[in-house]
Formats: structure tokens, C-alpha cells, sequence
């Protein structure tokens, strides 16, 4: 009975928000949505290939094993593992990722033997010399962002939530994002980047998402184009595994050195 | 012809109307056609689609990034940048920056990455200014001392001294718009300028950068434009008047220069030739010309109507004599504009066809339209004898006592001009294309002068293998290589990845300064490289100076301003250093801009030889044909060619340097100079066959006849032509300037030197004809 009530009562009041809602109330309440169903995952294996591309075509690959620890109320940690190009073979970052200050960062350079904290507030400078940044790598946090609900849209017959999103963090290399959000599996299928003045500068879009325990949906490939650059990046993800009980303890300095 | 000749006055006359109406049309869809017109902002138009040097700076450009930029020099008044109030204006500054329309990277001290150790473990990345409202003497005093020791940033973004510091914006154009996304940048920086003056009285700001440059070739095109055509035409109004004092030949003549003007820049607009800093001198070469040609039908209808002819008898004799000639000098001076098309610059290239379509124009309407409109105008004979005849006689009569005299002292000065050309030096210092009235060449100028350069020499330095950047061995051949530049006493900056390896060496160790070294091992050297690469801040990408597969670093080298041959010269040293030092790595040229135009001018030369010698041997065989006489036409060469070598001889005395823009001279003057010659020879053979003249009696004939005619063009030349050197651009003004000494050359040499020689190759034919001819008054 008492269920039934709390249902009833639940209902009534979306009901109610769908219709006073502000845009803004819109917006966080598609964020949240989003950012429940993808908690739970614990802790997240996979490979990454990285071609980087140049104005002129030209393309070089990375390899790059990523671990990622779920972290309630807090950006993620995660340890990237270079295995390509070969003279950075073993080159691990360890990152503690925050959604309004800077992220606590340490390197761990083989030739070098040593675990080096990086202290810098720079989210926005390019992730291992991608198109992609820091910022946009990291993961999904609701607190990253003020909201915005737009409209809705379709894409690529799919019907989608198109949400303009603020960064909350002072040092963002964006005044905003625009994403347009999978209504049915509440993923992001693209997201346009505007720069500090305001300028469409790139452009991110998911292809081939795959659900992994019956919850979590990763895309395969993830397409960045710089539109004031004319590069671009390609993402390729395979081998994700989910649950393989990683702690707090695979995700510390000492862990750095182990990593390869 | 002959025919032609004798029936086209009364022709033009009969379908006067219908010459008029159709020489409106075509004027109108002509004008239409001005609408196409585009100024064009942009430094690499000078250069040929397969210029070398411009495929090597593409072909870098693509490698790494595009690098049009705005820098903003900061010079405080008090002489030290390093206060907390220039301090505060640099932060913010940097910050506003940032929304320049196409910015995608700004630098200064303010935003320098600043990297150093604390303890054994951390490695701290941040901003060199942080918090300028707050800042400490201590914290000022830090500052200016980090700045003062980084390589990256002295002489490039602070003065060695610290009196000066730049903010550099790096602009990306998307080249959707080209006409309009420079000036909109130019537009915007300028503003951030004057609200930061205004905000910051103690601080003087400079503006200068590619972007800057490219803006002002555009801006002094137009500013050029509509400056140096109304000027030209006040002038031409006020010879005309004091030279034809009548009012219907003063106004016809100008609707013939407006008409050609509007053919020459509206033809070219349909046919896409932009506006460029060359190409608008045009309308003002065309508008010379197009007088010349018309002083020419209205000279001799003034003598005719003197003569008691009544109009129509005027304007038919008029067009009779000067119809062939008219044709001729049109057609020459197109085939010598013409021959621009062989310049390395297609400016100049647009330049000539502009001006060849006005100069066809002009011929037009200057035989069609002018007599068609006079006949229908008031004209009335003057009463007094014309004083130029009688000058022309008594002129005529000197130069036919002193024929032997004049050869030989007038060819003794043409020999020592000869041999004054070698005198010349190439070159060509792009900043100087702009006179020091124009804001950009002051500001830039200031720039050279105290913070960095505008000589920026740029090498990919190639290792050959993938990740072949961290070789030990090749980063240590770049460090002496980057050494070597730092010795050079041209040498202002030099940004090189070996300076950022020893850097990151030196944090990771602690900062212990005996690290300061190139890392003894390939994989540290790459480790370090990712970790520079993921430490780079927003915009920064490793690109800008690491190739994508890390095979080739690049390395910037900044000069002091200085000739195209000294470039050229510290560029080939540097060549032979890297064949004699670091012969593993040592197949590559040094590029950029600076290298572009050291070549441009030599390009220009050798391409604009073979476009000269073929105007000339067109010019040549043209005038062999009309004059039917292969030794007139031969001896005809000689006036043609050595106006150019005098100007050049003059010049060598009086400047001593030519650049791009005086490489098209002499292609550009033979068709202009060569109207003289096809005049006096014209006349001159009427004389001789048509009068049975002898030579002397010839020469009489042609220096009354079409003396004055020539003297006055030539005057109107020489001054159309100077109105060029108050263009804003340099190889404008030094243009109109050479050409209108050639032009005056041309007519000395005429008459001082040609009709002595032509007497004297002619001597033998006197012999052929009656002495009664000698002193019967010409009657043609």
C-alpha cells in the first residue's frame, strides 16, 4: 500500500514537472537520469586505439589500456597504460578526476623510474595529443555542468534530447556544449564544443554503442572533429569488461609503477 | 590600311550616333562588371600557385600549424613591463585576447606555462602570472626573473631589457569569407588597443602580425584607390586645361578616361583578376595612357582648325594621320602590359591585364567615341600661331646642325648608365612594401626595434624515422644546431624542442640545473615528450612543433630585418653548417614568408626576362610590318631598349635597390616608350615616301608634327606616373617613379640620340633624292 501511495505520489509529481519545468530543471533532470543509469559499473577495463589525424590526412596510432574506478560523489580514478608507440611503452597516468577543481594527476615515466605528481589546473589542453582534452575525456558527472534543455531533435532516426551544458569549472576551455542525448538509452550521441568566444570548435559523435550487463551502453567508436584545426580523432574501444573488482588500492601511486 | 585610314574620319562621322549609343552600352555592361571586384587580404597572393618556396611553407604549414598571428607590443612608458600595473594590463589583455574572431591560442609572460619541481616528486604546471590583482614585489620580482632566463619567451614575448612585452594571437581563418574574416580581426584588435590606452594611460600599444599585414595590403589597396585616382584626375584636368585650352576637347577627354578606366577594372572583374596592392595603380596607368592617346587626335584636329580646316575636315584629317599610329601604340602598349602575365606574382600578372583591357579601351574611344562626340560639339580655332610649332622648328633645325655632336655626347652618357645598372641590388623587405605613413609599418617597425622580429626563418628538422625526434643523437645535433643560430649576430630568437627537452630534464631532476641537458636515452626522451604533450594548456598542441609521426621537429628561427640577399646568405650558411656538422640531418630548407620574398624578386626577373624579350621581338616584327622596312624596324630596337637600361642606370645611382615590382618594369614601359618611336617614325616615313623628303627634311616634318604632341603625352606620362609614389605601398611608388624617369628618358633619347642616328643611317639614301625637296614645307 505504502508503495503503491509512494508511486502514485512520484508519478503525480513528474507529471506536474513536465509541465512547470523550467529548461533548466529539464536539462539537469535529463543529466541525472543519465548519470543513474550508468552508476554501478564499480570499476571498468578497456583498450583504446587512438589515430590522431592532421589537417593533411596524415595519421599516427596510439595504444593505450584504460582502468577506470567508479567513484560515488566524485569523479572517477583512472590509470591510462601506454603499450604504443614503443619508446613510451609502460608510460602510465594515474588520475583522480574532479568536476569543479583541478584533477590530482601522477606520471609514472619507465625510463625514468619514478612516480611524478602533476600539479596543473589545465583541463582543457589536449589528452595525449588528441583532439580530444582532459575535460571531455573524464567522466560524466552531474555537477560538471549547468543545464539547459533545448528541444528535441532527431538523429539519425533516433529521437534525442538536445541540451546546452555550462561548465561549472573556472578554467574550462569552453563557454558550452550542446549534447544531444539518446531518449531511449539516455547516452550522448553528439556534442558540439563552443570556445571562449562563444566559436563552434569541434565536433564529438558516438557510433556503435553495445550494452554490457544488461545496463551500461559504451560506444565503440567516438569521432572528434576540430573545426578550427581541421584534425581529428578516432576512438576505438574494445575488450571493455566491467565488475573485476578493482579497489582503491590498484588506483594509487604505488599501483603506478606496477601498472604495465 | 591606307584605305581604312582615308575613309574611317568620314564614317565616324556619318554614324556618329549610333558609335555613341553602343560605346554607352558596352560602357554600362562594362561597369557592371566593377561589381566583381574583391580587395584581397592576403601576403601569399604575391605568390604563384607553383612558387617553390610557397609549396615548401604550404607544405610545413600543413605538417604543423597554420601561423597568421596579431601580436600586441606593450611598451610602458615608465620603461619596465615588469610593474604590477603592466602586469595587470598584460593579464588582461591575454585574457580579452582570446575573443579575437579566429583566435584559437593566445601567449604572453601573463599565460606562460611555467614548470619547476617542488621536492623529489612534484612537478607544478601553471601560469607564470596568476593572480595579477594581488601580486607582491616579491611575486614581480620572481616574475621578471623566470622571464628574463626563458629562452622561449626573451626577445619573443619580453624584451631582453624587460622594457617591452607582447601579447602574440594565434589566428586560424576558416577561408570562407577571405574579404571579410582579416579585417574583422584587425577591426577587433584594434578596439581591444584603444579601450587598453584609454584604460591604461601609461602604456603604449603596438599592433603588427601577419594578420595585421595581410589587413593592411587590403586597406592601403583601397586607401590607395580612392586617394591617388582623384588626385590623378585634378592633375590630368589641370594639364588638359592649360595644354588644350579648349573645353570641349577637356571634357570628351575625360569621358575617354572614365570609359577606359571602367573597361579595363570592369572586364577584369568579370574575368575575376582581384584588387591587390600591384593591381591598384591600374585605373591610374590606364587613365595615363588613355590621355596620351587622346592628346594625340586632339592635337592635330588643333592644327588643322588653326590650318582654316572646318571640323569635319579636322576630325577626318585628324583621324587619317594618327589612326595607324594610334593603333600601333595601343597595340604595343597592350603586348608590354601583356607581357606582365609572364611575372612570378600574378599581381602583376592582374596588373597588366587590367591595364591591357583599358589601354584597348582607350584606343576605342579615344578614335571612335572622341571624334564621334566632337562633331557634334562647339570647336573654334584659336588665333594666335601655336608657339610649340615654332619651338619644334627651331628644336628640329638644332638637332640637324649637331647631329654628330648629339650621337656621340648623348651616346657617352648613355654608356656611362649602362654602366651604372649593375649598381642595383636585389631586394626585398616585405615590411618595407608599406611607406612609413602607414600605421602598420610604424607599429611594426617599433616591434623589430624592440621585442622580436619579423624575419622568422622556419626548418623541419627531419630525423627520417618514425619517433626518430627522441634519438638521442638527433636531439643533440638540433641543440648545436639550435646553438649555432644563438651565435649568429643577426639572431634575435630561436624556438627549438631541444630547449624544452633540457627544461623537462632539468624538473625531473629536481630542477638541479646540472640536468639542463639533452636526456641520454631514447625512451626517457619520448616519456618526457607525452609528458610535455599532455602538460600543454588549451590550444597549444604538440603539432605546433613535433610532425605527426615524431619524425621532424620544427625550429624557428627569428632575424633582424635585413636584405633579401643577406637572408639568403645567413640561409645558405646555415645550410653549409648543417652539411659540414650534422650530415645525417641536413635535407631540408629553411621557409616562411621572409624566405618567400627574398626570392620573389630574382623569380621575378629571370620569369619577367623571357615575357620582356618576347615583347620585344613582338613589339619588333609588329613595327617591321608597319613601317614595311625590316632596318627602321631593327633600327627602331634601339629607342626601345635603352630608355630602360638609362632608368635602370639612374636608378642604380639614385637607389641602388630594386625589388619585385621593378622586375615588370621594363616589360611594362617598352610598350609605353615605344609610342614615341612608332610617332616619329610614322611621320617620318610619311615624309619620305609619301613627300619624297630627304632625311633631314623627314626629321623636320616628324618634330613638327608630332613634337609637341609627344612632349605633351610625355609630360603626362611622367606625371601620372609620379602620382604613384605617393602610394602607401613601396613597390608602387618606386614603380611610378622608375617608369616615369624611363619615359622621360625615352623622349631625350628619342630626340637627342635616335633621330641623329637615323640620320646618319640614312646618310647614304639622301643621295637617291632631289635636293629641290630639302626646304618645301611637308604638306601632309
Amino acid at each position: 500500500m505504502k508503495t503503491l501511495l509512494t508511486i502514485t505520489l512520484t508519478s503525480l509529481l513528474t507529471f506536474n514537472i513536465a509541465f512547470a519545468q523550467t529548461p533548466e530543471e529539464r536539462g539537469l533532470e535529463i543529466a541525472i537520469e543519465s548519470d543513474k543509469r550508468d552508476t554501478g559499473f564499480a570499476d571498468q577495463l578497456a583498450e583504446m586505439l587512438m589515430t590522431l589525424r592532421n589537417a593533411a590526412g596524415k595519421e599516427s596510432i596510439r595504444k593505450v589500456r584504460v582502468k577506470t574506478l567508479e567513484v560515488s560523489g566524485d569523479g572517477d580514478k583512472s590509470i591510462s597504460i601506454f603499450d604504443q608507440p614503443r619508446d613510451v611503452k609502460g608510460t602510465a597516468l594515474l588520475s583522480y578526476t574532479h568536476s569543479t577543481k583541478p584533477d590530482d594527476q601522477w606520471l609514472f615515466l619507465p625510463a625514468l623510474k619514478r612516480v611524478k605528481r602533476i600539479a596543473s589546473r589545465n583541463k582543457s589542453g589536449p589528452f595525449m595529443g588528441s583532439e580530444f582534452s582532459f575535460e571531455d575525456i573524464t567522466s560524466f558527472e552531474v555537477d560538471k555542468y549547468t543545464y539547459k534543455y533545448l528541444r528535441d531533435e532527431e538523429v539519425e532516426g533516433k529521437a534525442t534530447f538536445v541540451i546546452e551544458q555550462f561548465p561549472t569549472y573556472q578554467a574550462s576551455g569552453y563557454t558550452r556544449r550542446i549534447v544531444w542525448v539518446d531518449q531511449e538509452i539516455y547516452q550522448p550521441l553528439k556534442v558540439e564544443f563552443f570556445d571562449r568566444k562563444n566559436s563552434l570548435l569541434k565536433t564529438l559523435t558516438f557510433h556503435d554503442y553495445q550494452q554490457y550487463l544488461d545496463q551500461y551502453w559504451r560506444a565503440d567508436r567516438q569521432e572528434m572533429v576540430n573545426h578550427q584545426s581541421k584534425k581529428s580523432t578516432t576512438l576505438l574501444f574494445n575488450n571493455y569488461q566491467f565488475k573485476t573488482g578493482l579497489t582503491d588500492r590498484d588506483f594509487d601511486q604505488n599501483s603506478l609503477k606496477r601498472a604495465r | 590600311m591606307k584605305r581604312i585610314e582615308d575613309q574611317f574620319g568620314a564614317w565616324v562621322i556619318q554614324w556618329r550616333w549610333l558609335i555613341i549609343i553602343a560605346t554607352l552600352a558596352f560602357v554600362t555592361f562594362a561597369f557592371l562588371g566593377t561589381k566583381n571586384l574583391v580587395f584581397t587580404n592576403d601576403y601569399r597572393v604575391f605568390f604563384g600557385k607553383d612558387n617553390p618556396q610557397l609549396l615548401a611553407f604550404d607544405d610545413m604549414e600543413q605538417t604543423y600549424n597554420k601561423n597568421d598571428n596579431v601580436l600586441f607590443v606593450l611598451a610602458p612608458k615608465d620603461g619596465n613591463a615588469f610593474t604590477a600595473e603592466t602586469l595587470q594590463a598584460v593579464h588582461e589583455l591575454t585574457e580579452q585576447s582570446w575573443q579575437i574572431p579566429y583566435s584559437t591560442r593566445v601567449n604572453s609572460i601573463s599565460n606562460f606555462q611555467y614548470t619547476y619541481a617542488v621536492g623529489d616528486d612534484d612537478l607544478i604546471v601553471e601560469d607564470l602570472i596568476l593572480d595579477p590583482a594581488s601580486i607582491t614585489d616579491s611575486d614581480i620580482a620572481r616574475i621578471r626573473d623566470v622571464a628574463l632566463k626563458e629562452p622561449n619567451l626573451v626577445n619573443n614575448l619580453i624584451s631582453a631589457s624587460g622594457h617591452v612585452t607582447g601579447v602574440n594571437v594565434t589566428i586560424s581563418l576558416p577561408g570562407i569569407n577571405e574579404s571579410t574574416e582579416t579585417p574583422e580581426v584587425t577591426q577587433f584588435s584594434r578596439n581591444l588597443v584603444n579601450e587598453f590606452e584609454q584604460r591604461y594611460p601609461n602604456i603604449e600599444i603596438y599592433l603588427t602580425g601577419m594578420a595585421i599585414m595581410n589587413n593592411a595590403f587590403g586597406e592601403n589597396s583601397l586607401n590607395d584607390m580612392t586617394s591617388l585616382i582623384p588626385l590623378s584626375f585634378l592633375l590630368m584636368l589641370i594639364m588638359l586645361a592649360i595644354l588644350t585650352r579648349a573645353f570641349a576637347g577637356t571634357a570628351v577627354t575625360f569621358l575617354v578616361i572614365g570609359f577606359s578606366i571602367i573597361t579595363g577594372m570592369g572586364l577584369g572583374g568579370y574575368l575575376g583578376f582581384p584588387i591587390t596592392g600591384p593591381s591598384t595603380s591600374a585605373p591610374i596607368i590606364i587613365l595615363t595612357i588613355a590621355i596620351a592617346n587622346s592628346v594625340h587626335i586632339l592635337m592635330t584636329l588643333r592644327q588643322r582648325l588653326h590650318a582654316g580646316a572646318d571640323k569635319k575636315a579636322a576630325i577626318t584629317e585628324s583621324l587619317r594621320i594618327n589612326l595607324q599610329p594610334i593603333f600601333l601604340a595601343s597595340l604595343t602598349t597592350c603586348i608590354g602590359f601583356l607581357s606582365l602575365n609572364f611575372s612570378d606574382a600574378p599581381p602583376f600578372r592582374d596588373l597588366g591585364n587590367f591595364t591591357a583591357l583599358g589601354v584597348a579601351g582607350s584606343f576605342f574611344f579615344a578614335t571612335l567615341f572622341m571624334p564621334a562626340l566632337l562633331s557634334l560639339l562647339p570647336m573654334r580655332a584659336r588665333q594666335s600661331t601655336p608657339y610649340s610649332t615654332r619651338m619644334m622648328q627651331n628644336f628640329a633645325e638644332w638637332i640637324i646642325r649637331n647631329r654628330q655632336t648629339l650621337l656621340y655626347s648623348v651616346g657617352a652618357v648613355i654608356l656611362v648608365l649602362i654602366a651604372l645598372i649593375p649598381k642595383n641590388e636585389l631586394n626585398d623587405v616585405f615590411v618595407e612594401y608599406f611607406s612609413e605613413e602607414v600605421q602598420f609599418r610604424v607599429d611594426t617597425d617599433f616591434s623589430v626595434n624592440n621585442l622580436n622580429g619579423i624575419y622568422r626563418i622556419d626548418y623541419s628538422f627531419e630525423s627520417s624515422e618514425p619517433e626518430g625526434i627522441s634519438n638521442p643523437e638527433y636531439l643533440i645535433a638540433l641543440e648545436k644546431f639550435t646553438q649555432w643560430w644563438r651565435a649568429q649576430p643577426e639572431i634575435r630568437h630561436v624556438n627549438s624542442l631541444a630547449d624544452t627537452m633540457k627544461r623537462l630534464n632539468k624538473n625531473m631532476h629536481s630542477d638541479n640545473e646540472d640536468w639542463y641537458r639533452i636526456p641520454d636515452n631514447r625512451e626517457l626522451s619520448a616519456q618526457y615528450l607525452l609528458l610535455y604533450e599532455m602538460s600543454l594548456p588549451y590550444g597549444l598542441d604538440l603539432n605546433n612543433q613535433v610532425n605527426i609521426d615524431k619524425s621532424a621537429t620544427r625550429i624557428s628561427v627569428t632575424l633582424e630585418t635585413m636584405s633579401s640577399n643577406d637572408l639568403l646568405a645567413i640561409e645558405q650558411r646555415a645550410q653549409n653548417w648543417l652539411l659540414e656538422n650534422t650530415p645525417t640531418y641536413s635535407s631540408f630548407d629553411g621557409t616562411g614568408p621572409s624566405i618567400m620574398f627574398a626570392n620573389i624578386g630574382k623569380r621575378n626577373i629571370e620569369s619577367m626576362l623571357i615575357g620582356t624579350t618576347l615583347a620585344l621581338i613582338g613589339i619588333s616584327i609588329i613595327l617591321i610590318f608597319a613601317f614595311r622596312s625590316p632596318k627602321i624596324g631593327l633600327l627602331s630596337l634601339i629607342p626601345n631598349l635603352i630608355p630602360a637600361a638609362m632608368g635602370f642606370g639612374i636608378w642604380g645611382l639614385m637607389v641602388g635597390q630594386i625589388g619585385l615590382s621593378l622586375s615588370v618594369v621594363t616589360g611594362m614601359t617598352l610598350g609605353i616608350i615605344v609610342d614615341d618611336t612608332v610617332h616619329l617614325l610614322s611621320k617620318y616615313l610619311r615624309a619620305r615616301r609619301e613627300n619624297n623628303a630627304d632625311t633631314f627634311e623627314a626629321v623636320r616634318y616628324s618634330l613638327v608634327t608630332v613634337g609637341p604632341a609627344l612632349l605633351i603625352t610625355s609630360i603626362i606620362l611622367v606625371l601620372g606616373f609620379l602620382v604613384l609614389t605617393f602610394s602607401n605601398f613601396y613597390f608602387n611608388s618606386s614603380m611610378g617613379l622608375l617608369t616615369a624617369i624611363i619615359i622621360a628618358m625615352a623622349l631625350i633619347a628619342d630626340f637627342l640620340f635616335f633621330l641623329p642616328l637615323l640620320m646618319k643611317a640614312e646618310e647614304n639614301c639622301n643621295e637617291n633624292i632631289t635636293n629641290d625637296n630639302t626646304h618645301q614645307p611637308a604638306n601632309v
